[in-house]
């Protein structure tokens, strides 16, 4: 597994067109809302959380992952029919935990990727569950099992957005 | 100084985000508790207006195609299916002659018994055109809101049975808590052992039935009601039948697979009104005058009214319980064979190609037929109960 140290000089930081930075997590929350009518199983996964993890990664950029991950989340809370703030919480910490390994590991490699990805999507349930249950008072089950087997689907197609979204990426 | 908030400027960003959600959050909650209202409803309209219309554009597209495909392409095998169908509908009219002697039956035992239900007196179809995306959140997104007569509160059901009910509404789209959320408790009855209990989600989407104590005896197989004590479902709809029946603890924890396929949601109905009257519909209501009239008819009539002045539907009125119950009196013009126009037939604006299979299904309260003018001549099994009423001499 390719995990290397690079220093802050050899990394390189990815901008992206305004285009891109609005359409993409708007078409991902829409996917997302859209999906499970018709294929009920893609409700184990979480595109929005994917491109958060990958905006987040790719800028390098804490302040930007944040931001991007406090509006991803937000805006998907406002679907849902729990308090808004859940999933804002959640992918907030997520962006900036995922910008600031950005600059520190090599996150090119898909072996990283999986395991980035595997790794964020836990804290982010356990972020979400935490909050759900300690500060909104929801009675929410949790199953360790499922949300393993469902960190490593989302990890895995999360490599496969990853490498399509490469291609909108642009040197900063 | 400078340096300190250099050094620590994203880290204290991100305390700052992470504040100013946590605030948000507690002033939603605390809105919540006190007025049950959302204390952030623009940024949930902003949201919903964002993302409905496409869902609205793709949902009506791909409608279209499959009409298209299934109504003037793919019509493999149409002949044999209605050759089919048309047996199949032959056989059910027989049936539904039996169950329909049954039901005017149970009318009438009803109205005896002075019962009151709640019927549904107007239903909206509307189209599931999304969902909240979430596992934790079972949600889905209609494309009617407060424009067609949406409200908070409603009940939502299919063809098969119930669904949800409508939590918020914005101007074009509402948002309904599917049944098997975990947040949602409908009252539920059992319908052969009619124990009652709430349905509740839980978190793997699945349907429990609780509060039913861990002696009682359920079944798997059994079929399960809305007992309409929630006061948002009208009593006896489908809700689904037992799969799993576990012990443990002072419930039953009863497992249920649900009527209605809410994974595969598409066309539902919202019941947009309700009404509460007793069970004697127009058909009932023909039966009773007929008895009236047969009363009226016969000379051994015991309480016959003391002046011819008086009112003939007095007599009628005293001659029977069922009478008293089922209908309004009986006046000299019904006597004479013109009845004054019953209450109009339930108000329906639903949409006819998601009423039809609706209507097909014992799945709705009843509504009310159209009703006649003229008084029929009873049919035989509409006569006989008043034959047998207090008061009423066989022929």
């Amino acid at each position: 597994m390719a995990v290397s140290y690079t220093s802050q000089r050899e990394i390189e930081v990815y901008r992206f067109s305004l285009p891109v930075t609005v359409l993409v997590p708007l078409l991902a929350v829409f996917l997302q809302a859209f999906i499970p009518l018709r294929f009920p199983f893609f409700l184990h996964f979480d595109l929005p959380l994917l491109v958060v993890i990958f905006f987040a990664m790719a800028r390098r950029n804490p302040t930007a992952g944040l931001l991007t991950g406090a509006a991803v989340g937000l805006l998907q809370d406002s679907l849902t029919g729990h308090p808004i703030g859940l999933y804002g919480i959640a992918k907030t910490v997520v962006g900036y935990g995922a910008s600031s390994l950005g600059v520190k590991l090599d996150v090119e490699n898909a072996g990283t990727r999986l395991l980035i990805t595997v790794g964020f999507y836990i804290v982010h349930q356990v972020l979400y569950f935490t909050i759900a249950r300690g500060l909104v008072g929801l009675d929410l089950g949790w199953s360790w099992p499922h949300e393993l087997l469902a960190a490593v689907a989302n990890a895995l197609l999360g490599v496969f957005l990853f490498a399509l979204m490469d291609k909108l990426k642009q040197r900063a | 100084m400078e340096n300190l908030m250099g050094r620590y400027r994203n880290v204290s960003i991100l305390a700052a985000a992470i504040f100013l959600q946590i605030v948000g959050l507690a002033v939603q909650v605390k809105v919540k508790r006190q007025a049950d209202n959302e204390s952030s409803s623009l940024i949930r309209v902003w949201a919903v207006t964002t993302v409905t219309p496409l869902e609205k554009g793709i949902v009506r597209l791909q409608a279209g195609g499959n009409r298209i495909w299934s109504n003037y392409l793919y019509l493999r095998g149409v002949r044999q299916e209605n050759r089919a169908l048309q047996q199949q509908i032959q056989q059910l009219q027989l049936e539904q002659v039996r169950l329909r002697q049954d039901a005017e039956q149970a009318k009438r035992l009803q109205a005896l018994l002075g019962f009151k239900e709640q019927f549904i007196a107007k239903t909206a179809a509307a189209q599931v055109i999304g969902s909240s995306g979430s596992e934790q959140s079972r949600i889905v997104y209609l494309d009617k809101g407060t424009n067609q007569g949406i409200a908070a509160d409603m009940a939502v059901i299919s063809s098969d049975g119930v669904v949800g009910k409508v939590i918020r509404v914005f101007a074009n789209t509402s948002q309904v808590l599917l049944i098997n959320d975990q947040s949602s408790g409908v009252g539920a009855i059992l319908e052969q052992s009619r124990l009652q209990g709430i349905l509740k989600g839980k978190a793997s989407g699945e349907l429990v039935l609780d509060k039913i104590m861990s002696d009682e005896e359920v079944k798997p197989g059994e079929k399960v009601l809305t007992s309409g004590g929630d006061q948002i479902f009208p009593k006896g709809l489908p809700i689904g039948s037992v799969t799993r029946v576990s012990t443990g603890g002072q419930f039953l924890q009863v497992t249920l697979q649900p009527s209605a396929s809410l994974n595969h949601l598409e066309e539902v109905l919202v019941i947009t009104e309700k009404q509460d009257r007793e069970p004697g519909t127009a058909s009932g209501s023909t039966a009773a005058r007929a008895a009236d009239i047969l009363a009226q008819r016969l000379p051994s009539v015991p309480d016959k009214p003391e002046t011819p002045a008086a009112s003939s539907g007095q007599s009628a009125a005293q001659g029977s319980t069922a009478t008293q119950n089922a209908g309004p009196p009986a006046t000299k013009t019904q006597l004479t064979g013109a009845v004054p126009a019953p209450k109009p037939p339930a108000a329906t604006d639903q949409d006819p190609k998601t009423a039809k299979p609706l209507a097909a299904k014992p799945v709705v309260v009843p509504v009310s037929k159209p009703a006649t003018n003229t008084v029929q001549p009873p049919a035989p099994s509409q006569a006989q109960p008043p034959s047998q009423a207090p008061g009423d001499t066989p022929q």
